[in-house]
């Protein structure tokens, strides 16, 4: 009879466990979308809201303009291939909790249109998942990044799938360490495969045009390129 | 362990059920809120960034 009861309970343990996984999984690939999606719609409201007033503050030394709002960020995302509405903050910094609320930006890389290189990371599954479709960008589509005084337009030039030890993909110069930048560049960063995170899909892109945001004409840069 | 719990919980037997649903609902709460966001940063499965 003992036995039987030692059995019995550790069949309830084991299933509770297995419980316990699904409900985690259900958290990591639902709910955390769920909450970040929310987060970082209420971002990106705060962060126009402060373009449409004009009251966002200078440009720092470093090129990131001032941070607008509690979460830091300092400019939006747009990138037409992934949706006409798709649109996400860009925050200083690309630690964990930075991630769950919008693209982060790598400290010490170039800011916004400067010439060097603008790195960001962003998820490609959970948390918003802002980079989900990053392998469907193709060499000519557009990448723009607003900020208060300027909306910046890139344009994708090359992808490419690195392990994610390979930090050289964000220097000034991706590639070349000890390079001197002439060009202004983006390179965003996502994992790759996707639920994986043995690589790392990367991809860059050149500086096409720079707008002051007064003479922005959103339809006229936005549109989404048609399926190719 | 099961059994135990429901022999345990006050109540005729519906009353027993609504504390157990009531009883998920505080552990799916309590995961959902600090274990997994505990737990998810040891595991690999969300990395985006390159570095050292």
């Amino acid at each position: 009879m003992r036995l039987r009861r030692v059995v019995g309970w550790s069949g309830e343990v084991l299933v509770t466990l297995g419980v316990l996984l699904l409900l985690f999984a259900a958290w990591q690939l639902w709910w955390t979308d769920v909450v970040a999606d929310r987060a970082q719609a209420q971002i990106v409201q705060t962060v126009e809201d402060d373009f449409a007033h004009g009251t966002a503050g200078p440009v720092g030394d470093d090129g990131i303009p001032a941070a607008i709002g509690k979460d830091g960020a300092f400019a939006v995302v747009r990138i037409p291939r992934f949706g006409s509405d798709f649109v996400r903050p860009v925050i200083e910094g690309t630690g964990r909790p930075v991630l769950a609320l919008g693209v982060g930006h790598y400290v010490g890389t170039a800011g916004p249109g400067q010439v060097g290189n603008f790195a960001v990371a962003g998820h490609r599954t959970t948390y918003g998942r802002p980079f989900h479709d990053v392998d469907r960008l193709v060499d000519g589509d557009r990448v723009v990044v607003e900020t208060a005084a300027e909306v910046y337009v890139y344009e994708v030039t090359s992808r490419e799938i690195v392990r994610p030890g390979d930090v050289e993909v964000i220097d000034p110069v991706p590639g070349d360490p000890a390079g001197t930048p002439t060009e202004a560049l983006i390179t965003l960063t996502s994992c790759h495969p996707k639920y994986s995170a043995t690589q790392r899909f990367v991809v860059h892109g050149r500086l096409v045009e720079s707008v002051p945001r007064a003479q922005w004409v959103p339809s006229r840069w936005l549109t989404p390129p048609t399926e190719g | 362990m099961y059994a135990a719990l429901w022999r345990h919980l006050p109540g005729p037997g519906w009353v027993k059920a609504v504390e157990c649903l009531a009883l998920c609902l505080v552990v799916v709460a309590v995961c959902f809120t600090w274990v997994f966001p505990a737990v998810s940063p040891l595991l690999p499965f969300t990395d985006s960034t390159v570095g050292p």
